[in-house]
């Protein structure tokens, strides 16, 4: 359960769930529940493959699948914020759509509804081989990820950053706490709003374009829950940036776990079952109570 | 509720339902295709046909359960997106205790198995129902989870325990009794033509009467009453002597039950048995159809019978044109959309046109 293999496939596994729930993290602070982040991952995955597979550059369709998932994200925003629709709803909405428009989108390209044909993927980051033992010393450690793996990793520092230690940041906590203060302090609410959907859009969809990369085609569906996984992972980790790297980790393990267990005598449907339950349990308080920003979910 | 207002609760979805056909009709016509041709094939696919109309009937029916779920548990305030882990488990439950009932005659199975799925879907949501009575934990966040929950657990009991013997199929064995006909044979015997190899069967009439059931209750017993009075302000229920708590937990009990009864269709109607998987999203399209049908229980019916139209004629689209049939996932997600903000311009509406009114009546009374 802990061979290198394992660990390995989990950071994998955990990647596309930090960038997303990182997402998450952004919107919900800013006080808009996102429940369309499945949807949001599924069409950063398709964008990045038909960028790639258009361009033959992988970092295109990671670029794709950014913008992608920021304009899935502004429809989130537009029907929330502006015409202050329930959140809910509108992510429910947007999750079918999504998967009608990528499906519908996949035959219409590729003429098959079920998946693209296999594209490239991200070269490693590795040092110059001239550059001899430090070469030899460093890459078997870094070279051994695709490049969105740090990407990931770096944006928890950088949410971190961001949410804690910048005006933006206070502004954006603030207005999911309480946005009337905001408001009568003269900031917009609608724009920090809009900020912190697009931001999750642009994450999310990051995240897509990792997990389609990753396996180098895309594959009706194959967000497969990791949306509300990441979401989950999101509470469980206390809407906190670090809290949310530890849950999407354990996560992915579990994930990973599950998938070394796959064809032996052992019910992996259990270990799958994990991050559900854990989420059901921090949010009753058993391990400490995970407490949502106050005016999550209402409409301003 | 004055009669514009009404008219306007109406009116929204049928004018959104008519904005998605003419995007969906747009996306056919960019992709070369005529949309004419293309709606009319799926027409013809839904209407064209005895067999057609009977797929539309078997299309809707699990979805009129699982829309008037989530369409009960809006009334009472809670969102219950749930609707896939309880009729998982309503299924799951329906087809065990079905497996067990060798001998039994019919008339005792049938309703025996009714009630099972109906058990089975109200224990599922009564989790997340007593979570929010007794923590307030929001229903949203704990339904879905226990989706995935009910997923997983049936998956492994249907493959670990359940599994029909000499079968590469994830499915449990028929049920021993409690099936429930299909309808082919009594609309032959009164001279509709209908195939019958049709599947569908009389768990349409089941739905219909969880129609009226949801009608009933919503409207005419004091729980129904206590549910909208929650539905519409939590504290001013309170003062009026409602204890909150146990609606809300009631409400999510009453709405699994109705997802449960999915079971009668699938388990008792059409397949006989359990299989890992069927669903493919009967829960979370009944919030659509909740949502379309403005969470009233006839709303559903219709909502229902339009996707049941959709998803029948997607198979004759799919076939006799180059439009694969994932058009209607389409048009249902935009019919969504457009319900969803369509709704709130004509609250807004509303709202101003009171506001007008009643500055309309102060400055009369100050001239006065």
């Amino acid at each position: 359960m802990f061979e290198l293999a394992v660990l390995d496939s989990a950071l994998r596994m955990a990647t596309p769930l930090i960038l997303t729930a990182l997402g998450g993290l952004f919107s919900e602070r800013s006080g808009v529940v996102n429940i369309a982040l499945e949807g949001i991952l599924l069409t950063g995955a398709f964008a990045s493959i038909v960028a790639t597979y258009y361009t033959g550059d992988p970092w295109a369709g990671a670029a794709a699948g950014v913008f992608a998932g920021m304009l899935v994200s502004l429809l989130h925003a537009v029907v929330s914020i502006v015409f202050r629709a329930d959140q809910i709803v509108s992510g429910v909405a947007i999750n079918l759509l999504a998967m009608g428009a990528t499906q519908f989108l996949t035959w219409i390209i590729w003429g098959s509804s079920a998946n693209s044909p296999p594209v490239a993927g991200m070269a490693h980051w590795a040092l110059p081989e001239s550059w001899g033992v430090l070469a030899r010393v460093v890459n078997p450690v870094i070279g051994h990820y695709p490049p969105l793996v740090y990407v990931a990793l770096g944006s928890v520092a950088l949410a971190h950053v961001v949410l804690f230690r910048t005006p933006f940041g206070l502004r954006l906590r603030a207005t999911g706490e309480h946005p009337e203060a905001v408001d009568t302090l003269g900031v917009s609410v609608h724009l920090m709003r809009f900020s912190g959907v697009l931001i999750s859009g642009a994450l999310a969809g990051l995240g897509g374009a990792f997990l389609a990369l990753n396996t180098h085609q895309f594959v009706k569906n194959m967000s497969a829950g990791r949306g509300f996984i990441a979401l989950a992972a999101m509470i469980f980790g206390k809407w906190n940036p670090v809290g949310a790297l530890g849950a999407c980790l354990l996560f992915g393990y579990a994930e990973a776990v599950q998938m070394s267990l796959q064809g032996r005598d052992v019910p992996t449907q259990f270990v799958q079952m994990i991050p559900y339950l854990l989420t059901m349990v921090a949010l009753v308080g058993v391990i400490g109570r995970a407490r949502p920003p106050a005016s999550l979910g209402k409409p301003y | 509720m004055d009669r514009w207002t009404r008219y306007a609760g109406v009116l929204s979805p049928i004018v959104a339902v008519a904005a998605a056909f003419l995007v969906g009709g747009l996306v056919v016509t960019a992709i070369g295709e005529s949309p004419f041709r293309v709606y009319a094939i799926l027409f013809r696919g839904a209407f064209g046909s005895v067999d057609g109309f009977g797929l539309v009937l078997f299309n809707a029916c699990p979805l009129i359960f699982t829309g008037l779920a989530v369409a009960f548990a809006f009334r009472a305030g809670l969102f219950n997106i749930g609707g896939e882990g309880q009729l998982y488990i309503g299924s799951f439950l329906c087809a065990w205790a079905g497996l067990g009932l060798a001998g039994v005659p019919w008339w005792i199975a049938v309703p025996v198995l009714i009630a099972v799925s109906a058990v089975g879907g109200a224990l599922w949501a009564s989790v997340p129902g007593m979570l929010k009575a007794r923590f307030g934990v929001h229903e949203v966040i704990n339904t879905i989870m226990m989706n995935f929950i009910a997923i997983g657990l049936t998956s492994y009991l249907v493959i670990n325990i359940f599994k029909e013997p000499a079968q590469m199929t994830p499915q449990t064995a028929e049920i021993a009794s409690g099936h429930l006909p299909r309808l082919a044979g009594a609309l032959q015997a009164v001279g509709i033509p209908m195939p019958s190899a049709n599947p569908l069967n009389a768990s349409i009439l089941i739905a219909l009467a969880a129609v009226w059931v949801a009608w009933f209750i919503l409207y005419r017993t004091t729980f129904g009453y206590e549910v909208r009075a929650v539905g519409l302000n939590q504290d001013a229920a309170e003062s009026a002597g409602i204890n909150v708590r146990r609606t809300i937990v009631l409400a999510m009990i009453t709405s699994g039950a109705f997802a449960g009864l999915v079971a009668t269709n699938e388990v008792m109607g059409f397949r006989h048995r359990f299989l890992d998987n069927f669903s493919s999203g009967i829960g979370f399209m009944g919030i659509a159809v909740a949502l379309l049908g403005k969470n009233t229980p006839l709303g559903v019916l219709f909502a229902a019978l339009l996707f049941g139209v959709l998803n029948a004629g997607a198979l004759e689209v799919d076939v006799f044109t180059d439009v694969p049939r994932e058009l209607i996932l389409v048009l249902q997600a935009v019919t969504i959309i457009l319900v969803v903000v369509g709704n709130e311009i004509f609250v807004r509406r509303i709202a101003a046109r009171e506001a007008r009114a009643a500055l309309a009546d102060t400055q009369a009374e100050e001239a006065a």
